[in-house]
């Protein structure tokens, strides 16, 4: 989004409206980009069907009083499920983005009205058309097996999922021709739904979203709340709980009773989804939260914001410390009102939070594009392992220290004393990879440390060395993190291993702020900017290229160590180089060389969608997560390659044309033209 | 009598079979302000590209201060006390202004990872006098380049000033040896006859010995003790400005052969 148009502080709030008000032009449909959208549509609900994602969604029911009174996989047959609103929020969102214009300062903008409506309907009819197509083409295809009495497909082979579930969840079992009006309608209104949404007022449309959303992630994130509820309850009937830090894991004990026990079964049914009670009180509820919200802060948040990002940095640190402060608090606080499946999800982020802190300064802020990041998680991984793991490899030599009591009790303080050769290895390796592929640039280093990370795993894996590192069959048994008085970190209490996590980003996190605001985070973006003249200012840009490739592998061990104990058992299959590419699509997806980006991007793609291996909020969407990663990368970089919270200056780079064209509108721009500024200013 | 700061004997450079430079002598005395001149593709930044280290001589010797520059990396060179502009602006365009000139100071400060890290007293002070001395630099430009400005990215500027930063930039680097590549290239006269000025205060107020390319001929009057003059790679004529532009050869690399010499 340019800046230049829709945050332009003279106004007082809302000037898109008065500026849309000023002088209004007619406007008509226009067709071309309707078939355009509608094109787009129609390729993207076929394509989803064909993933998959539709059957496979269909168990779970999100709203249980839809009944689209036909079948559907679900045994229970009723309810919007999962798999539907897959295809249906498609429609919905393009009749959304088909309205969208670009209206330039001083421009006239379109009036809006019917013809968005008509619009919208036509991108939506024309999306339904291409599932009608679908349908058709498979109606053709089917046919009764004259042996079995099944329905077979010609072209099953190749499209896995070309096949009658899909057929009936489409055509709602009626036959294509039930699809070709109930489609194009289907997805008509709802599109027309979406493009409404614009005509609205700011204020009711944000009512209105906010009760869908809430409707749908309180459905969908059901097993969450049940989650917090416990986690709440269990500490309100035990607040003592709040002083014990890696204590006890939240054990067998029986769910406590709690007051939300009669709302959650108000809320949902029994089958899971929503009931018509429960949508209509959370909608409800989330519209006046939002009504009542945006009458409350009047924009005042936004100016604060504002105001805050208006100072300069030297004058930021003071609130930036009370944010932190409170940031902090809150995190350290919040385990303890969630239940084991939320802690574990915690958990997981920070493992992929620190791996994507060290990517980050390896890549954002050195511009060395390493692929072959998860070698030194393993290297982390595995060290951990063969310290505080009596199942390792049976030819390590006696004297290679083993921190497990002889009754295979973790030894206290083990896992720190093993994470100082953790350290050490990673600081090693990273110089062994690092040495021969620094002196190399952009897409060749990449390449090379693609091949690196590749080996590392592979000698893990190798047969030669099975004896230390057990091959495939990995390391097993390894010990919790025993820390004496202060508790053990270990899997079953995943509360534990997100305070760990936590303390090890809180230093990564310091680290790279420290960083970058150093002599050596200059040479690192001088170095990313222009190797040549950065090395023609006296930068020894292999030694500082070098340099960050060991603070990144450094960290990424950490990461492994605590991966290490909180598995208790490590394979070369968990390193991956799909390990490398997701933190390196966290890192893009995030924003490049920005902290709060990192932090941001591991929330939503380890969080949100999972790690390689890690379930994450999405549960239901493990199967697709790669097709999600991919798609979300693609949007990304089409609509925002700067990231979800931007770097300043990355952002600056890649919209250099609409930062420039901000700074003129401020008269800061430089013309060139300095006939009248003082030169006779002598060095002081 | 001054003593030789930079010595260069015999020196030749090749990019496949083209002979960038061939043979050259060339010195330049503490305290000097050289010009060197030459029509387009003489070999003039080959020239400043060798000394700096960007590009290896195929033979010959380079001496600064007496010692010997071949095989040096180009951040050695900086490090030994030469440092240069560039005739196409490379500025690091999305850092800040004066981060610009921080990062410059780069050789001339040590404070390593963990003095960062720890935010050590000694750490803050070099940052300080870091920042300080880039200001001083930047403050040589009058106000141009000073004030809002510092916070800047060095893309919002414009192209003259983009030169200006070059040079503070190149500056900062505490050189004894500075190497202007065209400095003036697309500026105005007055622009132009401003940093002419300034060029002289770089000897005379900070001490730096200056090589400078230029194809304008005024400023290479005003201001170089010493005009050398290359052409396809050799030196054709060196002495003061009167004596090499009045050469013949000299005017004929740049004018053409007149014709009656043709046959
Ligand atoms: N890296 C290189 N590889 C191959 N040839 C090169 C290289 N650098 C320069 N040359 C060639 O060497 C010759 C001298 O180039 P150079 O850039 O030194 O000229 P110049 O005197 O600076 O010209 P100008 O006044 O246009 O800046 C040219 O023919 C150029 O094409
Ligand atoms: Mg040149």
């Amino acid at each position: 989004m340019s800046t230049t148009t829709t945050d332009n502080d003279v106004f007082e709030p809302s000037p898109a409206e008065s500026a849309m008000a000023a002088a209004p032009v007619q406007s008509s449909v226009d067709w071309n980009k309707v078939a355009r959208f509608g094109g787009i549509l129609a390729l993207a609900l076929v394509f989803i069907s064909l993933s998959g994602m539709p059957v496979g969604l269909d168990k779970r029911t999100i709203l249980y009083w839809i009944n689209p009174g036909v079948y559907v996989n679900n045994p229970d047959g009723v309810g919007l499920t999962l798999g539907y609103l897959s295809l249906l929020i498609w429609p919905i969102l393009l009749g959304w983005a088909v309205g969208n214009e670009v209206v330039l300062e001083g421009m006239q903008a379109t009036k809006r009205g019917f013809s968005d409506l008509l619009a919208g309907f036509g991108v939506g009819a024309l999306g339904g058309l291409g599932v009608f197509a679908l349908t058709f083409l498979m109606g053709l295809d089917r046919e009764m097996d004259p042996d079995s009495g099944a329905l077979v497909y010609g072209v099953r082979d190749p499209l896995v999922n070309w096949n009658e579930n899909l057929y009936v969840l489409l055509t709602f079992n009626r036959g294509w021709g039930f699809a070709l009006w109930v489609w194009p309608l289907l997805a008509g209104v709802l599109a027309l739904i979406g493009a409404g949404l614009r005509l609205l007022p700011d204020g009711i449309r944000k009512a209105v979203l906010a009760a869908v959303t809430a409707i749908v992630s309180v459905s969908i994130f059901q097993f969450l709340i049940d989650d917090v509820i416990e986690g709440v309850g269990e500490t309100i009937n035990d607040p003592g709980r709040l002083s014990n830090f890696f204590g006890d894991p939240d054990d067998g004990r029986p769910r406590v009773d709690s007051v939300f026990d009669g709302l959650i079964e108000f809320v949902y049914a029994q089958t899971g989804g929503l009931r018509l009670q429960g949508m209509i009180l959370i909608g409800v509820v989330a519209a006046a939260l939002s009504l009542a919200g945006s009458y409350v802060t009047r924009g005042r948040f936004k100016a604060s914001r504002k105001a805050y990002f208006d100072k300069p940095l030297a004058q930021r640190t003071m609130s930036t410390s009370v944010l932190m402060f409170v940031t902090a608090l809150a995190l350290i606080i919040l385990p303890f009102f969630t239940g084991k499946i939320a802690n574990e999800l915690f958990a997981n982020v920070g493992i992929f939070l620190l791996l994507a802190l060290g990517l980050n300064i390896v890549v954002g802020l050195a511009g060395i594009l390493d692929l072959g990041y998860v070698a030194f998680f393993a290297v982390g991984g595995y060290t951990t392992a063969v310290l505080t793991s009596a199942g390792r490899g049976d030819e390590w030599p006696s004297w290679v220290p083993l921190f497990v009591t002889d009754d295979g009790e973790a030894v206290v303080g083990g896992w720190l004393i093993a994470l100082v050769f953790v350290v050490i290895f990673a600081a090693i390796t990273g110089l062994l990879i690092g040495a021969p592929v620094i002196r190399m640039r952009g897409d060749y280093l990449a390449i090379v440390t693609l091949g690196f990370g590749e080996i590392i795993r592979l000698l893990f894996l190798s047969d030669w060395l099975s004896g230390y590192f057990g091959g495939a069959q990995g390391i097993t048994n390894i010990e919790s993190a025993d820390f004496g008085p202060l508790g053990t970190v270990s899997g079953i209490n995943p509360r534990s291993v997100f305070y760990l996590v936590l303390f090890f980003s809180a230093i990564a996190i310091y680290v790279s702020w420290r960083l970058e605001r150093s002599r050596l985070g200059r040479a690192w973006m001088a170095i990313r900017e222009d190797e040549s003249v950065a090395e023609a200012m006296g930068i020894n840009t292999v030694n500082m290229k070098l340099m960050a490739f060991v603070v990144g592998a450094v960290l990424a061990s950490f990461s492994g160590a605590i991966f290490s104990a909180k598995v208790g058992s490590i394979f070369p299959t968990s390193f991956l180089i799909l390990v490398s590419i997701i933190i390196l699509v966290v890192v893009i997806v995030g924003g490049m060389g920005n902290i709060m980006g990192v932090i941001v991007g591991s929330l939503v793609l380890i969080g949100v969608l999972g790690g390689p291996k890690q379930p994450g909020l999405l549960q239901e969407f493990s199967e697709y997560k790669l097709l999600i990663y991919g798609a979300l990368l693609i949007w990304m970089m089409l609509k925002r390659p700067e990231g979800l919270v931007p770097n300043a200056r990355r952002s600056r780079e890649l919209h250099q044309d609409e930062f420039l064209q901000d700074a003129w509108l401020k008269g800061e721009v430089d013309t060139g033209d300095d006939g009248d500024v003082a030169v006779e200013v002598a060095p002081a | 009598m001054s003593e030789r700061i930079l010595d260069i004997n015999n020196l030749s450079v090749t990019f496949g079979g083209l002979h960038a430079l061939k043979d050259l002598n060339f010195h330049v005395d503490e305290g000097e302000i050289v010009g060197v001149i030459g029509p387009n593709g003489a070999g003039k930044t080959t020239f400043f590209n060798m000394i700096s280290g960007m590009v290896t001589p195929s033979s010959g010797e380079i001496l600064f201060e007496g010692e010997s520059m071949i095989g040096l990396d180009p951040n050695q060179v900086t490090q030994r006390g030469i440092s240069r502009t560039f005739q196409n602006v490379r500025l690091f365009a999305n850092m800040t202004i004066v981060e610009n000139v921080m990062v410059a100071q780069h050789c001339r400060t040590k404070k390593g990872i963990f003095s960062s890290l720890f935010n050590t007293p000694g750490f803050r002070k070099e940052e300080a006098e870091i920042r300080a001395h880039a200001e001083k630099v930047l403050g040589f430009f009058g106000t141009r380049l000073i004030g809002y400005r510092l916070e800047q990215p060095a893309s919002v500027l414009s192209y003259a000033n983009r030169r200006r930063l070059e040079i503070a930039r190149a500056m900062a680097t505490s050189p004894r040896l500075l190497l202007l590549d065209e400095p003036v290239a697309g500026m105005n006269p007055k622009e132009s006859a401003e940093l002419t000025d300034l060029i002289g205060k770089l000897r005379s107020e900070w001490g730096f010995t200056i090589v400078m390319i230029e194809h304008d001929m005024n400023v290479v009057r005003d201001v170089s003790d010493r005009v050398v003059c290359l052409d396809h790679g050799e030196t054709l004529a060196q002495g003061s400005f009167e004596e090499v532009s009045n050469n013949p050869e000299v005017i004929e690399a740049y004018l053409g052969r007149p014709l009656e010499k043709r046959a």
